[in-house]
């Protein structure tokens, strides 16, 4: 299937990866510089799983996901202006700067607003694609997640029920080796996420997630069979994160062999190899694909930092949905913002 | 001889930790990211390097499973160990619900007081620029709950002592700590009071149902727990200039309450402001308030008032944040509402 993917859409693959390793570099640094409020989890090094997954979607499809969210939401197409606005905690992000890092998300472009609580997101996709399913739509949900989420009841519960009522929901575990600073085999009695789905029915598949065709062509699958309403699957993919956990983390947990094999299956320098021995990309035109990451990543950083923190009176809105019929929630001796305006 | 040092909180955690394993084989940490050699000992440095002395077997570290976590140590407590279970963030401990709620809280009493369950769980509370799934103070969900105990920490003695009274308590207790109280310093931490103590070398403990004065005075009593007994103190010195004099109390624990402390203070102020960082609406200061009012208004110089965050799920941008957890500005004017209402002059 890879050598007949358009090549127009393997250089799309190529330039989406760099501009997440690009921002998230851009990200780290302005974190470690004390720009950034909160924390960050960042995702250099699992750029291909997003972009490859994300590249068979539509964009009326859904994607969960987690506390590492950045990836998810540029390859999700979130521009990246309110990505890096929402990191700043200004009005002008995503979530109005009521998220933060570990919630990047926009619903109208497919992208819930990433779940913290680990697993948390896993029983939610399987009801976002329960919905589609009754409504008769045939839009698809990916629930991202990592290999750490796989202990948890939520997992166990959301993937048989999605195999019980057959939704239409594609299960993507990001096996990155570690849970914090727990190493996988320490907490999993199986080598593989993917073992775990036998006893739900769910075919998966475990793939090389360093590498974005195959990456692609994996999803691909996946996302068919559950638009066709074949219920849902589950790919497992291998992969690895080159920065700490969080914000102050320094991955002492692991060793320097181990990032150093991982590091020579860069995803982008995979893909740039490839494009370059299939005479698709020159020194020239890597270049100026470069060049142009560079400066859509400024201008976002840009506009977040230019853009205005939320207003005083944003405390208090969204609490309940607006519009709604009904008294509104006074409480006396509570302030409610509407004096402070 | 050496001068003892001042220590932190979480230094002086981890201290009541290890003097308990070293007192008692029965005890055994449960949680995440725990006990891995080059790792984090829990999310907040606690156990930091406990594995060292105790073994992975006594450092059970977990997979991602509050549930398990939390059950797997009632059933360890039933059958005869004495678990020190931990949650990396508290806002996890919805995870755990049913173990805690419908298991842990009433096994005891539903089995005619057949089992006991010595257990105790580390929670950390507090808002600190991580958003609404990182920076609730659940402590009102809890203290609902007939059949655990609350500890809460204010500062290093009363951690270490606290921790070691729970571990030697027969009966669930959960253990709330408050990031901005550990000792962690940076910059990601600056509303961090500096809090460190020097404690005692020899083995104490802090009986759960025991308030501390961290401060006397006799014109108005400020009830308030972890983050907010400190915050409790700056106003108290902003006010000492203007010649007000405010007590300061912390219960300490929540469950059981020291009932006895807060109306020798009422007697001498008669004037009460209760702060806390859990959701004002339907927080455990509205059950003091009302008990106050009810059994001891007669002591009362003024209506109770209380301070606590808002009616919204803690934000993640920074001056919403600010907006949302009480400050000692804000402990400074209500104090001056609670003066400047008088009984007597309302009448
Ligand atoms: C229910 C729950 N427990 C614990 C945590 C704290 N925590 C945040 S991320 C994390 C590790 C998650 O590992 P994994 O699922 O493999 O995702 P990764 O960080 O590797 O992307 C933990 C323990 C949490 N957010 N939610
Ligand atoms: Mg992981």
């Amino acid at each position: 299937m890879t050598d007949t993917l358009p090549d127009n859409h393997r250089l799309h693959l190529y330039r989406e990866m760099l501009r997440i390793r690009v921002f998230e570099d851009h990200i780290f640094e302005l974190f470690e510089a004390g720009r950034l409020p909160g924390t960050v989890h960042q995702s250099q090094g699992q750029e291909a799983v997003a972009v490859g997954v994300c590249a068979h979607l539509e964009k009326g499809d859904f994607i969960t996901s987690t506390h590492r969210s950045h990836g998810h939401a540029v390859a999700k197409g979130i521009p990246l202006r309110e990505v890096a606005a929402e990191l700043y905690a200004k009005a002008a992000g995503c979530c109005h700067g009521k998220g933060g890092s570990m919630h990047l998300g926009n619903l109208a472009l497919g992208m819930l607003p990433a779940i913290a609580i680990v697993a948390g997101s896993i029983p939610i996709a399987t009801g976002l694609a329960l919905s589609q399913q009754m409504l008769g739509s045939d839009r698809v949900t990916v629930c991202f997640f990592g290999d750490g989420a796989v202990g948890t009841g939520a997992f166990h519960e959301g993937a048989n029920l999605a195999a019980v009522w057959q939704l239409p929901v594609v299960l993507v575990c990001e096996n990155n080796q570690y849970a914090a600073s727990t190493p996988f085999d320490l907490t999993s009695p199986v080598p593989n996420v993917a073992t775990r789905a036998q006893a739900y029915g769910i075919p998966a598949v475990t793939v090389d997630g360093m590498d974005v065709e195959p990456v692609r062509d994996a999803a691909a699958e996946a996302i068919s069979r559950a638009r066709k309403g074949a219920g849902p699957m589950l790919v497992e993919y291998e992969t690895f994160r080159y920065c700490g956990h969080s914000r102050s983390d320094r991955n002492k947990y692991r060793n320097e062999e181990e990032e150093r094999r991982w590091g020579e299956r860069d995803p982008i320098v995979r893909q740039q190899r490839r494009l370059q021995e299939a005479g698709l990309l020159d020194d020239e035109a890597a270049a100026q694909i470069r060049a142009e990451v560079a400066a859509e990543v400024e201008d976002a950083i840009d506009f977040a930092q230019a853009a205005e923190a939320p207003l005083p009176v944003a405390l208090w809105a969204d609490v309940f949905a607006p519009g709604e019929a009904g008294m509104p929630d006074y409480w006396p001796g509570e302030e409610t913002g509407e004096v402070s305006q | 001889m050496n001068q003892p040092r001042p220590i932190t909180v979480a230094r002086a955690l981890r201290d009541a930790l290890t003097e308990e394993m070293r007192r008692d084989e029965r005890v055994v940490c449960i949680g995440e990211d725990i006990g891995i050699p080059g790792g984090w000992g829990g999310a907040f440095s606690v156990t930091w390097g406990l594995e060292r002395e105790f073994g992975q077997g006594r450092m059970r570290n977990t997979p991602i499973s509050e549930a398990a976590i939390v059950g797997a140590a009632i059933g360890a407590a039933i059958g005869g160990m004495r678990p020190v279970a931990d949650v990396q963030y508290s806002d996890f401990l919805f995870c755990a619900m049913d173990q805690l709620v419908n298991q842990a809280a009433k096994l005891c009493y539903m089995s005619g007081g057949q089992l006991r369950i010595p257990l105790v769980l580390r929670a950390p509370v507090g808002s600190n620029t991580r958003g609404a799934q990182h920076g609730q103070c659940p402590e009102t969900h809890f203290f609902h709950i007939p059949g655990l105990k609350i500890a809460c920490p204010a500062g290093p003695y009363d951690a270490k002592g606290l921790l070691k009274a729970a571990i030697r308590d027969d009966s669930p207790v959960l253990f709330l700590e408050h990031k901005l109280l550990y000792g962690a310093k940076g910059r990601t931490q600056p509303r961090a009071p500096s809090v460190t103590e020097v404690v005692p070398k020899e083995d104490y403990i802090v009986p759960l149902g025991t308030a501390r004065i961290w401060r006397e005075g006799a014109d108005v009593t400020v009830l308030g727990t972890l983050l907010m007994v400190h915050l409790a103190l700056q106003a108290a010195d902003i006010l000492a200039g203007d010649g007000i004099e405010v007590e300061v109390i912390d219960p300490r624990t929540l469950i059981p309450f020291d009932w006895e402390a807060l109306e020798e203070s009422l007697h001498k102020t008669g004037r009460l402001l209760i702060v806390h960082e859990d959701h004002r609406r339907g927080g455990w200061g509205a059950e003091i308030a009302a008990t106050v009012h009810a059994e001891f208004g007669h002591l009362l110089k003024a209506p109770v008032q209380r301070l606590a965050a808002p009616f919204v799920p803690p934000p993640f941008s920074p001056p919403l944040e600010a907006a949302f957890v009480p400050s000692a500005d804000q402990i400074v004017s209500t104090i001056h509402k609670t003066l400047a209402k008088d009984y007597d002059e309302c009448q």
